[in-house]
């Protein structure tokens, strides 16, 4: 095991000292569509204005700070845009020489511009669409994922249920494209880890308006009666992606149950008060200059700018291809406040990291959980595996 | 079993003469645990500010220094009386520090300003506050006085700082979220620990103090998950034989030997072990354990650990009087 990493630890030493005294201005860009939406149900998830271009802010610190000591400066452009106008600003910034872009759009949207952006040669991060299809069929040989698929978010949910011993799962499923392909990944997630869906009900969306004056009223009224007659079951699992119903089911089941996935317990890639590994220091940072609590898209926005910060330093290369195969490549490693170094599956480009189950004030537990075990990591335990993934762009 | 037994009580017996004590800062209790060295009992627990964590001893033994971080101060206790004499202006959030030598001054590596502080220990003033990488932790002097060297955790480097102007000389890259840099006693090596990268990187030492970084040691252990090997704490015989690496949640300690710097063995400890101090002979290693709040003593000769003693709430440093 050792002796075969020599000779990659030696090539990395040697581009260390030649990059030494090499000059590098590091330039990338954060393109994020803004969708109409509702609002939320909760205050609490009001979109910031400044939400994943904080991220970015705090990156280009880090990286910077670091990049001083090799002569590498970072600039990276933020820019929000309406669907309609996606296009025309990844042109812009196409045009502007830019190669390293960073991507929160959802999957449609992302497929687009990640292949107007291979005719260009750049590299395209994705730190927001979760459809699992992007890391299988749909994968792209330029697109990274940073954003855990729903695969790996169902997993993280999953392993916990399973050692918990918690195996009968009642599914609540929203009506959206959206909860129906988040539902498909608890359904397999399940299967994965020998758990079963004793039975599943839709929640229909029927539009409107998320906020009343007394709409708690009506949900308690309305959320029992529809929870009533349930097979016997050990949990709630919620797939509601488009946060429509899911924040109302804990305290308004007919049986009472935890609630897991989209309320109650749900996987996150960070939240405002992790603190373990280190992360105390992340949050400060971010506070610090946002005034606000960290959020998810923040989160990954800066660990998309951290990885081509590393691979920076590391390759003194601002080169996407060679930024590209030097992540996807065993040498490279990043630490990200998780516990453990975070690297790349090669196989269909998706950023292998610890998933956090959080209640909404701590972490309770991360996964993967002790027990599943992998013949190559235990991050592999969630989302899709070598074997799993149908992704070829990559081979 | 006979012999053993007999050895492990003349080690005790030999060393009771000096009856030096271990000073452990016990970072969720907020205490200093105090352990005699001769018979590893637990002689007292004193409150040790908010969150202490670094921990040294002046030359003579006399003051104790607390990196109370939560206090944004280097506390400063009296190793007899254990009453806190006065506190140092430190920086924010500090972390961990290395004394010179001489008894003065402090650097100090504080995690959230991307800073080291240095603090004279005696006008109590601060003399310099050196820019490094993000998230600095680890600290190290130079044998001759000369150079300082700090990790950055985000930055993934050690700097090198000269001691004469406090400028940056050097700054060498190793692997992810570097805890811990030591010096060998000669001075020619420098052993710095990567938490999360799972390696030791080795940095021979020229002359006039520039670094060249020559190889990295890794770290196996069968029936361990590789994740689970994160180096932090280092220390190192005087006559540079030994090389002993604190694994943190592997819960063991790694024994390199100086000259191939091949990992030897592997010393089962307590759990998440974090920093370690040889008593003054160098007979015993004290590794602090903060997931079994306990302590382990290690038979430096042997190679084994011979007990463990409980302390405070998650032990994190450790320092040990001189005499």
């Amino acid at each position: 095991m050792l002796t075969r990493l020599v000779p990659l630890l030696a090539a990395a030493f040697l581009t260390v000292f030649a990059g030494a005294a090499q000059a590098l201005d590091v330039r990338a860009a954060v393109l994020r569509v803004d969708y109409p939406t509702l609002l939320p149900i909760s205050r609490f998830d009001l979109r910031p204005e400044d939400l994943g271009f904080a991220g970015a802010v705090l990156a280009d610190e880090d990286n910077g700070t670091t990049g001083r000591f090799l002569g590498h400066s970072y600039d990276t452009a933020t820019v929000a845009a309406a669907p309609e106008e996606a296009d025309a600003a990844l042109e812009a910034l196409l045009a502007e020489g830019i190669r390293y872009l960073v991507i929160d759009a959802q999957a449609g949207d992302l497929l687009r511009l990640t292949d107007r952006a291979a005719q260009a040669g750049a590299l395209v991060v994705n730190t927001r669409a979760p459809e699992t299809a992007l890391r299988d069929d749909a994968c792209r040989a330029n697109l990274l994922h940073i954003a855990p698929s729903n695969a790996m978010k169902a997993d993280a949910v999953a392993q916990f249920a399973v050692w918990k011993k918690w195996p009968r799962w009642l599914l609540v499923e929203g009506s959206n494209p959206a909860d129906r392909a988040l539902a498909d990944a608890y359904r397999r997630a399940a299967h994965k880890f020998g758990a079963k869906v004793v039975e599943d009900r839709v929640f229909e969306d029927t539009g409107g308006a998320r906020r009343t004056d007394s709409g708690h009223v009506m949900v308690q009224r309305q959320l029992p009666t529809f929870m009533q007659r349930t097979k016997e079951h050990d949990v709630v699992i919620a797939a509601d992606a488009t946060d429509y119903f899911a924040a109302y089911l804990p305290y308004h089941l007919w049986t009472p149950r935890p609630v897991m996935g989209s309320a109650g317990l749900r996987p996150v890639t960070i939240h405002g008060a992790h603190e373990a590994w280190g992360a105390t220091q992340f949050q400060t940072r971010f506070e610090k200059l946002t005034r606000r609590y960290v959020m998810e898209e923040d989160y990954n926005v800066w660990l998309a700018l951290r990885v081509l910060g590393e691979a920076v330093t590391r390759t003194t290369s601002t080169d996407p291809r060679e930024i590209e195969a030097y992540v996807l490549s065993d040498a490279f490693e990043l630490a990200a406040f998780k516990g453990q170094k975070v690297t790349f599956r090669d196989w269909n480009g998706q950023m292998r990291q610890p998933i956090l189950l959080y209640d909404g004030r701590i972490t309770v537990s991360v996964s993967p959980q002790e027990g599943f075990l992998h013949q190559v990591s235990p991050l592999d335990t969630l989302g899709l595996d070598r074997p799993e993934s149908a992704c070829t762009a990559f081979q | 079993m006979n012999p053993l037994i007999l050895s492990a009580a003349l080690c005790l017996a030999a060393s009771s003469a000096f009856a030096g004590k271990a000073f452990v800062s016990n970072e969720r209790g907020n205490t200093i645990t105090v352990i005699d060295t001769s018979t590893w009992e637990p002689i007292e627990e004193f409150s040790g500010g908010n969150r202490p964590r670094g921990i040294t001893l002046s030359p003579d033994g006399k003051l104790l220094y607390v990196c109370a971080s939560d206090d944004d101060a280097v506390r400063v206790f009296d190793t007899e009386t254990y009453q806190e004499l006065y506190t140092l202006p430190s920086g924010p959030d500090p972390e961990l520090f290395v004394l010179d030598p001489a008894g003065s001054p402090l650097y100090i590596a504080n995690e959230d300003d991307n800073l080291v502080t240095v603090t004279d220990t005696r006008t109590h003033k601060i003399l310099a506050e050196v820019p490094v990488g993000v998230e600095p932790e680890g600290m190290a002097i130079s044998p001759d006085e000369k150079w300082v060297v700090n990790t950055s955790e985000t930055t993934n480097m050690a700097h090198f700082i000269s001691t004469e102007d406090y400028q940056i000389k050097h700054n060498v890259l190793v692997d992810q979220r570097p805890r811990y840099a030591e010096y060998t006693a000669d001075g020619k090596r420098l052993f710095v620990s990567a938490e999360i990268g799972g390696t030791v990187s080795v940095i021979d030492i020229a002359e006039d103090g520039t670094p060249t970084l020559t190889q990295k040691i890794g770290f196996e252990v069968p029936g361990v998950l590789p994740e689970w090997l994160q180096p932090v704490g280092v220390k190192i015989t005087r006559d540079g034989s030994r090389i002993f690496v604190a694994l943190g949640p592997a819960n063991r300690v790694a024994v390199i030997d100086g000259a191939s710097l091949e990992v030897v063995d592997y010393i089962m400890v307590g759990q998440r072990v974090w920093q370690m101090a040889f008593t003054p002979g160098e007979e015993f290693l004290v590794t602090t354990n903060g997931n079994s709040n306990d302590v382990t003593v290690i038979d430096v000769a042997r190679e084994q650990a011979i007990r463990s003693v409980p302390v405070g709430q998650q032990p994190w440093g450790v320092a040990i009087t001189p005499h």
